[in-house]
C-alpha cells in the first residue's frame, strides 16, 4: 500500500513539473537567461513554479509535522545538517554549471526519460554516474575523516 | 535558442502540485521529496529498507509524460538543443553537484527553502547564479 502510494505521489510531482513546463529544458534555459530581459524574450515561468511549490509546501510542512510521525513510519526525517560548509558551496556551484549547460535538472530529466527520446536517456545514464560518483566520494571522505578523528 | 511563452498561472499550477507532492510524501513517509537524493539511494549501499518505495516514487515521475499522453493526446513539448556530448558532460555535472551539494532544486528549492533552512538558501542562490552564467556564456558570449 505505502509503496502505491510513493507511486502516486512521484506521479503528482512528474505531472507537476509536466503542468509548469519544466519537462521543456527550453524553458528553464530561457528563464536563467537573464539578459534576455530587455529583448523581451526572457521567460520568468521557474520563478512562479518555485514560488507555487514553495508556498504549498511551506504551509503544508507546517501542518503535517504537527502531527508525531508520519502515516507509514515512526519519525520524520528532516536534515539536521546547519553548517555552510565548503559542500554546500562546491555541490550547487557544479550542479548549476550543468543545469545551465542543458536545462535539465534530475526531477526534468526523470520525467524526460518517460518519452523515452536517445537525448533524456544519455543525459539520466550520465547524471546517474556523476551521482553515484559523489556518494562515493562523500562516503570515502567521511570515513578517513571518523578515522583520523577530525 | 528556441523562444517559450511565459505561462505564469500553468507555472503556478504546476508549481503546487509539485508542492502538494512534497507535503504528501511527508506526511505518508516523513521524507523529503529531493529527486537527487531519493534517486541516488537507489543504488547501495543501502541504508535502510526503503527501496521499494523509492523506486516506486520514481517510477512515477518517469511515468508522468505517460500519463499526460493518455490525457492529453500528446506528449509534453520538450525541445532538447544540446548535442548528445554536451548531455554527457551535463548530466556528469548535474549528478555529481545536487549529491554532492546534498539536494537539487527539489530538495533546496522546494523542501529546504519552505523550511527556511540557511543552507538551502545559499544551495540556490549558488546554483542560480552558476546557471545564469553558464547561459549567459554560451548564449551571448561563445
Amino acid at each position: 500500500m505505502a509503496v502505491l502510494i510513493q507511486f502516486a505521489i512521484g506521479l503528482i510531482f512528474g505531472v507537476g513539473l509536466v503542468v509548469a513546463g519544466m519537462s521543456d529544458p527550453a524553458k528553464v534555459l530561457n528563464f536563467l537567461d537573464f539578459a534576455a530581459i530587455p529583448a523581451r524574450t526572457w521567460d520568468a515561468s521557474l520563478a512562479f513554479v518555485l514560488g507555487g511549490a514553495v508556498a504549498v509546501t511551506a504551509i503544508g510542512f507546517r501542518l503535517v509535522l504537527r502531527r508525531g510521525q508520519p502515516v507509514f513510519g515512526t519519525a520524520f526525517h528532516l536534515p539536521n545538517a546547519r553548517a555552510i560548509d565548503a559542500r554546500i558551496i562546491t555541490g550547487p556551484a557544479i550542479f548549476g554549471i550543468g543545469w545551465g549547460l542543458a536545462g535539465f535538472c534530475p526531477g526534468p530529466a526523470l520525467t524526460a526519460l518517460g518519452a523515452g527520446t536517445l537525448p533524456a536517456i544519455t543525459f539520466v545514464a550520465s547524471m546517474l554516474v556523476g551521482m553515484i560518483a559523489a556518494r562515493w566520494l562523500a562516503e570515502r571522505q567521511t570515513t578517513a575523516a571518523s578515522l583520523t578523528g577530525a | 535558442m528556441v523562444e517559450t511563452e511565459f505561462a505564469p498561472l500553468a507555472a503556478l499550477a504546476g508549481g503546487a502540485l509539485i508542492g502538494v507532492a512534497s507535503v504528501l510524501l511527508m506526511a505518508v513517509k516523513g521524507r523529503i521529496a529531493g529527486i537527487s537524493g531519493i534517486t541516488v539511494r537507489l543504488f547501495p549501499p543501502y541504508s535502510d529498507g526503503d527501496l521499494a518505495g523509492r523506486a516506486a516514487f520514481v517510477l512515477g515521475v518517469i511515468a508522468a509524460p505517460l500519463i499526460w499522453l493518455l490525457v492529453t493526446g500528446a506528449l509534453p513539448v520538450q525541445t532538447i538543443e544540446a548535442g548528445l556530448g554536451l548531455l554527457l558532460i551535463a548530466g556528469l555535472l548535474v549528478g555529481f553537484g545536487s549529491v554532492w551539494g546534498n539536494g537539487c532544486t527539489s530538495g533546496h528549492g522546494v523542501c529546504g527553502m519552505s523550511r527556511l533552512s540557511a543552507r538551502s538558501f545559499v544551495a540556490v542562490a549558488t546554483f542560480m547564479t552558476t546557471a545564469a552564467i553558464t547561459v549567459y556564456v554560451t548564449r551571448h558570449l561563445v
